[in-house]
């Protein structure tokens, strides 16, 4: 622990002489069929060089068309972040080579983005934040490179690469912020729960399945430090490769000591893109390029310009869902949840979880318990989101309901739990394949009390001698007889008769 | 301004050749210098045309909002699509050694 | 009875919907004389005799069935090597694509072969279709066919050398800045550059893709009309491609032909009249004399001015290496194509630059260094954007010069077919092939060039075209006064081509059509 506590006090140093300041810009697979200007599919994970054709494999002749649905998607997104969608724009192109990407230019937006100035408040230790939108453009993504030869499966040291086109052409929708200042120490926090609030947005608004571990929500950290009572920003570095919620806590504190460092050696900051090692915390420096680059955007000569209709644009506006924010505010005043009560939910990232456990009939306080406790601790173990577990609400809420009827014992509850997750069935199918539901057959119960008592005769003496908590032991018996289907409380009462002895003593 | 442009040397032509993927060889720097001067030279009059109130045409038919449904449609042939490659290796198309910046 | 290779493609559909020659007969006739014949025009870089035949034979099963024949169904046609065709080699003129097959079909291609077109083969072009010659061909040089010593213009040289040659009486060519119109001028054939957005540019091979525009080839305003007709029409799957319909030209070059031209306004740009210079002494009497023929057929003639065309040759030696720069860069040696230095001891960064040095000729080259430097940070305003405002400037002298006149006139190059190896050293020099035709290019409106003369002040009596520009979506314009002049010209001096020299072995094509 020596190391944490060094790198915590190297921290609030840190922010004695320096304030952060970060900006963010996060990428985001959209989850339309189609690539983004072919047909080719968007699914995850097929055979390499499988959804591939001319155009996303830049065959000479080939040429692009726009998927609308994309354009819809990026309009919507932009709606929600409170942006202002443009009247006429156009898509440009970046030139630069690189192997994974067919055409060696990128279509993307330049000068001229579908959405610009936005913002979006994100809510830490009970202090809202408002993080400005800069823009949000749409552009494609590029294939994949996978590195042969050489110790670490990485770029450097390997002996050739491999590519794969089938995520070239995906649509990417591109979100950056503007520079956030003035959140002192909580930056890293900040900037962690704008991607959340992020998340969650996109989660809501459908347009992707924001699944940061399979790549489809990525994000790069831009991070300075400004000494204090400076008003010029310092240099900044773009930290790449930050794929999951927690790494960008921790890539923005870990730079932040680390120019600190640089700063107080009166060294200068390099402008570069570093990139993030999820098993040191630490960031890395790219190989920074021989010369700079010059992308030589130009309009691309290929498509024609976007021009969305001001009454579409009103008719998706009106058409958006609930947000994250508007549904936890009313799940608060709905649930007479406490704000902690809520945080403990976000944190978790179980607050849709949770209120669609609710609205399937359960009680509000055992979804909770359920969300945060045995399901939360699944998670973790799974390291997955407590969302990403193959249960649904509806399940659980069934779960809660059969133990409150006294059908399950919370225990059998969660072997049910388990089993659902194991086998993908049903609740109900479940406790039927596998005879889970608690016996409440008394007469069965009874004949297995007599042979507890008829296998234990010197512990049976105790209990009618007096010793009441030896009863456990015959307890046991049942139970295990009964493969944990009986209710413990029922067994021991029925005991107890077969005993001779009424009543619990008070 | 293009027009007050001085000439292009050989380092420019070099970098020119860089960003353009290009491995000239010395002669062609030469070469290529004069000729790129002679040529940029003569269009360089395009800055004569105040311009500055001038939208810019970047098609000749003006169309918009040209887009298509987001539909499937199959994907080539996996065969198809490596047949062309110079280089494959695990379905995959092979490139050697990649110097430059992991992406 | 005229030999099948001297016919018009609108007879030779006539003889096969009639069931007097059979599509296979016509398709062995053109490749007879392709193989009697390309020794020495080179024309083509791959000749398809299987594909032709095969393709022939369907036509001729389809008529025997009964099924209705589209008006070009077993008509051979030439295809310029830059549109891509499945399952047959295109290498747009360039090293780097030698050997590539497509696995798909161009639009055009695909139109081409539902009309029943027999395609002959692929035709050389200069690389990546940048050049006036044909000379910047990776492969070969194709002659003229009028004095083989001579270029047969470009970028489309092959595809116009073939139709001069008899190979082939209709074929595709692209024009990015006159690349149709200048080799059909110089062959003396017809040649049309649509409506940029007419013909679908999927499976182009891209060169400038604000600029590139596919069209066609024929030895008549009637036949060249007939390929238009097939080649034009909206296409999904290229976004710059016109929804609307577009007009008749079969219907416009019938009626032009009836060679009545009263109530027609025609314009002379001045600035495309030679003045200060510049122009061959016997292309402006060939200019001067189609004027005077037009007059007589009841046009009146009005003289315009469009004083930014003077900027056209600057704005489109910007625009068009810019976009061809970035158009190019996917010859990178990973998906197809050459790969060069991949030894082991190089990088993927050194073997794309090695495959692309290598691979790419030195006007390619230039060309895509022109591009890197017009749009690099800096410089993207004072060139590129600066070019995209004079094309504003040229398409509203256009649209002002069509309010006084219907269609424009010019000759349609400057010169006549220039000698082999003339040129190729100064870039410039052979730029200004493109003067009269750069600005229809930029402004994206259609222009024919029409065979209007003969001009012997290079030497021997060499081909002129007289370029016919109308407004865009107005091809239909460029076809009648087409016609009309076509059809006077003929009457008063005869088929041009009936002056070309007859290559080959003299009378091959009627007993190869035999055998």
């Amino acid at each position: 622990m020596t190391t944490q506590t060094t790198e915590v006090s190297a921290y609030d140093d840190v922010l004695t002489r320096y304030q952060p300041v970060f900006g963010l810009e996060t990428h985001v697979e959209l989850g339309t069929a189609s690539k983004m200007f072919c047909g080719c599919s968007t699914a995850f994970g097929a055979e390499p060089n499988t959804h591939t054709c001319p155009v996303c494999l830049g065959l000479p002749g080939a040429l692009p068309v726009v998927n609308a649905a994309a354009i819809e998607y990026t309009i919507r997104i932009g709606l929600a972040l409170n942006c202002t969608i443009a009247s006429w724009c156009r898509f440009a192109r970046k030139n630069y080579f690189y192997p994974d990407m067919p055409k060696n230019y990128q279509i993307s937006q330049y000068d001229e983005p579908l959405c610009g100035e936005g913002y979006l408040d994100v809510e830490v230790n009970g202090r809202t934040v408002r993080v400005g939108i800069e823009r949000v453009h749409l552009e494609e993504d590029t294939g994949k490179n996978t590195h042969v030869g050489g110790a670490t499966g990485r770029i450097h040291g390997a002996d050739y690469s491999l590519v794969d086109f089938n995520r070239a052409g995906i649509p990417l929708v591109e979100i950056v912020t503007k520079p956030v200042e003035g959140t002192g120490a909580m930056a890293p926090e900040v900037a962690r729960a704008y991607v959340a609030e992020l998340r969650d947005i996109l989660r809501t608004l459908g347009v992707s399945d924001v699944k940061m571990e399979q790549g489809s929500l990525r994000c790069d950290v831009n991070t300075s430090l400004t000494p204090a009572g400076s008003s010029e920003w310092g240099t900044r570095t773009e930290t790449k490769n930050v794929n999951s919620l927690r790494s960008v806590e921790r890539a923005m504190r870990s730079e932040m000591i680390r120019q600190a460092a640089i700063l107080d050696a009166g060294g200068r900051i390099k402008q570069e893109t570093r990139h993030f090692q999820e098993a040191t915390g630490q960031t890395r420096s790219g190989r920074s390029k021989e010369e700079a680059t010059d992308y030589r955007y130009f309009p691309e000569p290929d498509l024609v310009p976007l021009a969305p209709d001001a009454d579409w644009v009103e008719q998706l506006r009106a058409g958006l869902p609930e947000l994250p924010a508007a549904r936890r505010r009313r799940l608060r005043s709905e649930l007479a949840l406490s704000a902690d009560e809520l945080q403990s939910l976000v944190n978790a990232g179980a607050v849709d979880a949770f209120a669609d456990t609710v609205a399937a009939g359960a009680p509000a306080a055992e979804a909770r318990n359920w969300w945060l406790g045995y399901l939360s601790q699944l998670a973790n173990a799974r390291e997955v989101e407590v969302s990403a577990l193959a249960i649904t609400p509806a399940q659980v809420a069934k779960v809660i309901e059969l133990v409150g009827a006294g059908t399950l014992s919370t225990a059998l509850g969660r072997q049910v739990v388990d089993a659902v997750l194991e086998t993908g069935t049903g609740v109900e199918q479940v406790i039927a394949d596998r005879g889970l539901a608690v016996v409440s057959d008394t007469s069965a119960l009874t004949e297995a009390a007599d042979a507890a008592i008829a296998a234990n005769p010197d512990i049976a003496e105790k209990v009618r001698g007096g010793k009441l908590p030896a009863v456990g032991v015959l307890v046991g018996s049942v139970m295990k007889a009964t493969r944990g289907q009986a209710d413990a409380a029922t067994v021991k009462a029925i005991l107890l008769e077969r005993l001779g002895i009424s009543g619990t003593p008070g | 301004m293009p027009d007050d442009r001085s000439t292009l040397t050989r380092d420019e032509v070099a970098h020119l050749a860089r960003l353009a993927r290009l491995a000239v060889t010395e002669d062609e720097l030469d070469l290529f210098a004069g000729q790129l001067d002679v040529i940029l030279g003569s269009i360089a009059r395009i800055g004569d045309v105040a311009a500055a109130d001038i939208e810019p045409t970047s098609h000749a038919v003006p169309l918009q909002n040209v887009a298509r449904p987001d539909a499937v449609i199959a994907s080539l042939p996996r065969d198809e699509v490596l047949a062309g490659a110079p280089s494959v290796e695990d379905d995959r198309f092979r490139v050697p050694q990649i110097l430059g910046e992991e992406e | 009875m005229a030999e099948l290779i001297e016919l018009s493609a609108a007879e030779i559909a006539a003889r096969i919907a009639d069931g007097e020659a059979s599509a296979v007969e016509v398709a062995q006739a053109h490749l007879d004389r392709i193989s009697d014949s390309d020794a020495q025009v080179k024309a083509f870089l791959h000749v398809d005799t299987e594909g032709a035949l095969s393709a022939a034979k369907a036509v001729d099963d389809r008529r025997r069935a009964g099924e209705p024949l589209g008006p070009l169904a077993g008509v051979p046609l030439a295809m310029k090597d830059v549109v891509v065709t499945k399952g047959l080699p295109t290498t747009s003129g360039s090293k780097i694509l030698q050997g590539w097959i497509p696995p798909y079909d161009a639009t055009v291609t695909r139109r081409v072969r539902e009309a029943g077109i027999v395609m002959l083969g692929k035709t050389n072009m200069d690389e990546f279709a940048m050049g006036s010659s044909t000379e910047n061909s990776a492969y070969q040089v194709t002659r003229n066919p009028w004095d083989l010593s001579r270029v047969p213009g470009g970028s489309s040289g092959g595809s116009s050398a073939a139709v001069a040659a008899l190979q082939a009486p209709l074929a595709i060519g692209t024009d990015t800045g006159g690349s149709i119109r200048q080799p059909a001028a110089v062959t003396g054939i017809v040649g049309h550059k649509p409506t940029y957005g007419a013909v679908s540019r999927y499976g182009l091979i891209a060169f400038s893709s604000s600029l590139d525009q596919a069209g066609p080839f024929g030895r008549t305003v009637e036949d060249t009309a007939l390929l238009h007709q097939v080649l034009a029409g909206h296409d999904p799957l290229d976004s710059t491609s016109i929804p609307e319909a577009g007009p008749d030209v079969v219907a416009a070059a019938r009626e032009g032909a009836r060679g009545d031209l009263s109530g027609v306004r025609i314009g002379i740009v001045s600035e495309l009249t030679g003045i200060g210079g510049g122009y061959q002494e016997g292309v402006l009497a060939s200019f001067r004399d189609a004027v005077a023929i037009l007059r007589s057929l009841g046009a009146e003639v009005v003289e315009v001015s469009c004083p930014h065309f003077d900027y056209a040759l600057a704005a489109y030696y910007l625009i068009a290496p810019s976009e061809a720069s970035s158009n190019l860069a996917r010859f990178d040696s990973v998906r197809y194509g050459l790969r060069v230095g991949d030894d082991g001891t190089h990088s993927l960064e050194e073997v794309m630059s090695l495959t692309r040095e290598r691979g790419f000729g030195a006007e390619v080259k230039r060309r895509i260094m022109i591009g890197t430097y017009a749009l690099s940070s800096g410089y993207y305003d004072a060139y590129y954007g600066q070019a995209q405002k004079v094309r504003t400037l040229i398409a509203a002298d256009f649209t002002s010069a069509f309010g006084q006149a219907d269609v424009l006139v010019s000759p349609t190059s400057p010169f006549v077919a220039f000698e082999v190896g003339e040129r190729v050293a100064d870039p410039m020099a052979m730029y200004v092939n493109d003067l009269c035709t750069l600005p229809a290019s930029l402004a994206g409106t259609p222009a024919i060039s029409v065979p209007c003369g003969l001009s012997d002040e290079a030497g021997p009596a060499l081909p002129v075209g007289l370029q016919i520009m109308a407004p865009a979506m107005a091809d239909d314009r460029c076809y009648r006064v087409g016609a009309a002049f076509e059809a006077a010209y003929v009457a008063g001096n005869g088929q041009i081509l009936a002056g070309v020299p007859r290559l080959g072995s003299v009378g091959a094509g009627a007993d190869g059509a035999a055998r």
